[in-house]
């Protein structure tokens, strides 16, 4: 279909101003968070009812045009992605609440809604949204769901497939299902489960039911500052060891330091090598017991000092740094390559040498911050495009830090997603059967590789479909014969 | 297909593959839900599983995987059932890192045995179906789940890897060895409560948490079901962290209990207890259980509601609508000459329905009178446990909504000679 006839097209299902089209426009969406991968796209839509974005897809799938969905485009992954050929589809006016209830602890909204609305809605009944990346002040519940996207506090709360228990979905051939329920154990298989995580490639979620989670009696959190990230780390394996979850445990080493002092000035004790913040929530009784405890592990650990928050502004002031890291490293580099690998929490001390070890040998600087409870690792390789052949460098020595926490019996990927970046590491972590298998998958959503194509795995099955532009077989169309 | 492309295969071509003592024929003992299979195999590891999977597919046998088989009456009766693969023998528990509270382990381990190794290092796997002899395979297949999933949640929030072997005999794997990980899709949750027709799970790594080191239980007597719903909504919403908030209730007139285990550390669980006992006064008579009382109040308090010849629902619906589900389920079953017992996971939706005496007729019209009032809304009656004849008059699911279709067609792209199970999940799949 030519592009302006698909302008058209999509003009009559939104208006002229629900379509962009001029190559100036459509550069703002040719990226997402990972800002090394730029396409633009063909068109831009942005529908504001699910009717919308129901005849946007049918369009798309009639036509045989690829089909790329976005939310706040704070993806690290570049899942969001445009495809050159394609219409991106981005969400942000979807962004209605469309139900509160309290009593079961359910809340309804559409995909373009911020993951923080949700709890500042909650939040005077007492609860809130348990996943919370970085991001949260911006990224959308769609997106959340796309990359089941985690946070700080996964670790005690578990990650956004927790909480997420019935979804509206378009399906890649324009089709609206309803999967899951608000109620417990929808009869059938879990494919709330199956589409959480898939990174836009099953289908676009219309609408979301969420489950929130009661505000806790106490939250209490420190920081210990330890000579280096090796003493954090052990600490982090005795507490919970001791059976002790921590709603969170954060560790930062010197590099990250040093460049979140300059960027927000958090005051952190001055030549200390390795940062940890704990926090604990629950009940009060519990949790005073339980903060004695880590306070006495931080110290035989050689903590060389420990601070407690003894208010909510204090405890601001000691997340301030860890939330800034990321975005404080343009202070100390020019330039820097995000990975988010994965490794159990018990080898996190040996792969942090061998990171480290990595780095001098490629004469490239790796600073660590990272979810030491869940062992989620976010090295961040330093270098300088301007010099020449240093990017190349940065990305083989992400690779090589990638491969050695494979090794440990790690993941790629913790949060973030596979997207665009990571999908040549697959084949690493899986087999050609594992792949082909969770590709079965994607043909019984997406026979003909329409939504979000050329993401997550390196090389897509064929779903034994006609190749070329989608036809509707007259049958089907007349509601006479279904597809399996 | 006929008897006679079945008789193609002989127990000696599963012998071949397996050894000469874990093949043989079935006996009437190995029905699944009133349908005899031909032969019973019971592979010793995954390439021997791989090996009769590949088998089956090529000559087009039905396939029932099997644990333990205490689900195995669970969904509609099988259409057909050509060979019964047990996971018997992929019974070891794999790896134990305690240190990461992961463990992996065969789908054959059973559930009591995974928690006494895992106690050692006082640990656990936070799941607790009533069936403790059931194995991880078919928990995983049946997304069977108990009282504690209030606090740690269900199969799909503790299952972190799996390992299956599709109805071709293909190996395939997902998720990992981590907690975090978001790396390919989540086959473990769509194999979770797959019920078998998608593949034979093989192995399974687990997210751990540590055993509590207190307990307390505090016991709320009510007089009706809108006493429990308020009980439980009154507990729900504060912040106490409950393990389990069970309600009860023995007949069809009047109250029953609602029951709270608090877990954690000595001065902490004593503390929630208190507040339980505050919170919960309004809405009845609390009291903190003490010593024996503890053991003999739960274990009648856990027991299943329904015997091994009666009728066995799950209800789940709205939490809120707890008091609705009460009154209903006494309701439909005395219109229909039918006696109720209620037990269930009040705080989660989930409610479990004992029915007995009446005859088959009464027992479907039970059924269908609370799916038409549970299941129009936001929610689903499920039939656990009742003969093929009960299950042959109402679907053990009820209705699916419009996900069907998709489900189909996830179901053709795994088995797409559909081989296992068949007949026995949603909508005749």
């Amino acid at each position: 279909m030519e592009t302006a006839t698909l302008v058209e097209k999509m003009q009559e299902i939104l208006g002229p101003e629900g379509v962009i089209s001029e190559r100036e426009q459509l550069r703002t969406y040719e990226c997402d968070g990972l800002m090394s991968y730029r396409v633009v796209p063909r068109i831009v839509v942005l529908p504001e009812t699910a009717g919308q974005l129901q005849r946007i897809v049918q369009t798309c799938h009639d036509e045989g045009i690829p089909f790329v969905a976005r939310g706040s485009g704070t993806g690290l992954s570049g899942g969001a992605l445009p495809h050159e050929e394609g219409v991106l589809i981005a969400l942000a006016r979807m962004r209605e609440i469309l139900e509160v209830d309290i009593p079961n602890q359910r809340v309804i909204v559409e995909p373009g809604v911020v993951n923080l609305w949700v709890t500042q809605e909650v939040a005077p009944e007492g609860y809130y949204f348990a996943p919370d990346p970085s991001s949260q002040l911006v990224c959308s519940i769609g997106g959340t769901v796309a990359e089941n996207s985690g946070g700080a506090h996964c670790l005690k709360y578990g990650f956004t497939t927790n909480h997420v228990t019935a979804l509206e979905v378009v399906l890649p051939d324009g089709e609206v299902v309803h999967l899951g329920s608000k109620a417990p154990d929808t009869p059938g298989y879990d494919l709330v489960g199956a589409f959480v995580g898939s990174e836009g490639t099953l289908g676009i979620a219309t609408k979301v039911t969420l489950r929130i989670v009661r505000q806790p009696e106490t939250v209490k959190t420190l920081l210990a500052a330890f000579p280096s990230p090796d003493e954090a780390g052990a600490a982090v394996s005795e507490i919970i060891a001791g059976g002790i979850i921590p709603s969170a445990a954060e560790i930062m080493d010197s590099l990250s330091i040093q460049a979140a002092e300059m960027a927000v000035h958090a005051g952190y004790p001055e030549g200390t090598g390795g940062i940890l913040i704990v926090e604990l929530d629950g009940p009060q009784a519990e949790v005073d017991h339980q903060f004695d405890e880590v306070v006495r592990i931080c110290e035989e650990n050689h903590a060389t000092e420990v601070r407690v928050a003894r208010d909510e502004e204090e405890r601001v002031v000691l997340w301030k740094g860890r939330k800034a890291a990321l975005a404080a490293m343009g202070r100390i580099s020019h330039d820097c390559y995000l990975q988010d690998s994965v490794v159990p929490r018990t080898a996190l001390s040996d792969v942090l040498k061998k990171i480290a070890a990595l780095s001098d040998e490629w004469g490239l600087r790796v600073a660590n911050f990272f979810h030491a409870g869940d062992g989620n690792l976010h090295p961040l390789v330093l270098y300088d495009e301007r010099i020449e052949g240093e990017s190349e460098k940065a990305h083989e020595l992400a690779g090589a830090i990638v491969l050695a926490c494979l090794e440990y019996g790690g993941s790629i990927t913790g949060e973030h997603g596979v997207g665009e970046d990571k999908k040549h590491y697959m084949p690493k972590m899986f087999t050609d059967d594992d792949m082909n298998t969770m590709q079965l998958l994607r043909c019984a959503f997406d026979p003909h590789g329409l939504a979000n194509p050329g993401k997550v795995f390196p090389t897509p099955r064929l779903c034994g479909e006609v190749p070329g532009p989608y036809k509707v077989h007259p049958l089907q169309k007349a509601g006479m014969a279904e597809m399996f | 297909m006929s008897v006679s492309e079945v008789v193609q295969v002989s127990v000696e071509d599963l012998k071949n593959i397996v050894g000469e003592e874990h093949a043989r024929e079935a006996k009437e003992s190995d029905a699944v839900d009133g349908v005899t299979p031909s032969f019973v195999v019971e592979p010793g590891t995954v390439e021997e599983a791989s090996a009769v999977m590949k088998l089956a597919h090529e000559k087009g046998l039905r396939v029932t995987p099997r644990g333990s088989g205490t689900k195995i009456g669970w969904g509609n009766p099988p259409s057909e059932v050509d060979l019964v693969v047990s996971t018997a023998r992929l019974n070891k528990i794999l790896e134990h890192a305690a240190g990461d509270l992961v463990a992996r382990v065969e789908a054959g381990v059973k559930l009591e045995d995974l928690q006494k190794e895992l106690s050692g290092a006082n640990q656990m796997l936070a799941l607790d179906p009533p069936e403790a002899s059931a194995t991880v395979g078919g928990i995983v297949a049946a997304n069977a789940s108990g009282p504690r999933r209030l606090r740690y949640g269900t199969v799909r929030d503790l299952l972190i890897g799996i390992t299956v072997v599709l109805p071709n005999g293909t190996v395939a794997k997902a998720g990992g060895k981590v907690v975090k990980n978001v790396a390919g899709y989540d086959l473990g949750k769509l194999f979770t409560g797959s019920l078998g027709t998608l593949g034979l799970i093989v192995e399974t790594t687990w997210r751990l948490h540590p055993v509590a080191a207190a307990s307390r239980t505090v016991v709320v007597e009510v007089e009706s079901p809108a006493a429990a719903g308020a009980t439980v909504q009154s507990l729900m919403h504060s912040t106490l962290v409950p393990t389990m908030i069970e309600v009860n209730r023995p007949g069809s007139d009047g109250g029953g209990t609602v029951a709270v285990l608090i877990e954690g550390i000595g001065p902490g669980v004593m503390a929630q207890a208190v507040s339980a006992l505050e919170i919960t006064r309004h809405h009845g008579t609390p009291r903190v259980l003490e010593g024996r009382e503890v053991e003999t109040f739960w274990d009648d308090a856990l027991k299943s509601p329904w015997d091994g010849d009666g009728v066995g629902l799950k209800v789940n619906a709205l939490p809120a609508e707890l008091p609705n589900v009460l009154e209903l389920v006494s309701d439909a079953a005395g219109r229909n000459g039918v006696t109720s017992r209620v037990t269930g996971h009040a705080a989660t939706g989930v409610t479990l329905v004992g029915l007995s005496g009446g005859d088959e007729e009464g027992q479907a019209a039970t059924v269908q009178e609370l799916r038409d009032i549970v299941g129009s809304g936001e929610g689903s009656v499920v039939v656990v446990q009742g003969s093929p004849e009960l299950k042959r008059k109402v679907d053990a699911w009820g209705p699916v909504g419009d996900a069907l279709t998709l489900m189909r067609r996830v179901k053709g792209r795994f088995d797409p000679g559909g081989l296992m199970n068949p007949g026995r999940f949603v909508g005749g799949i």
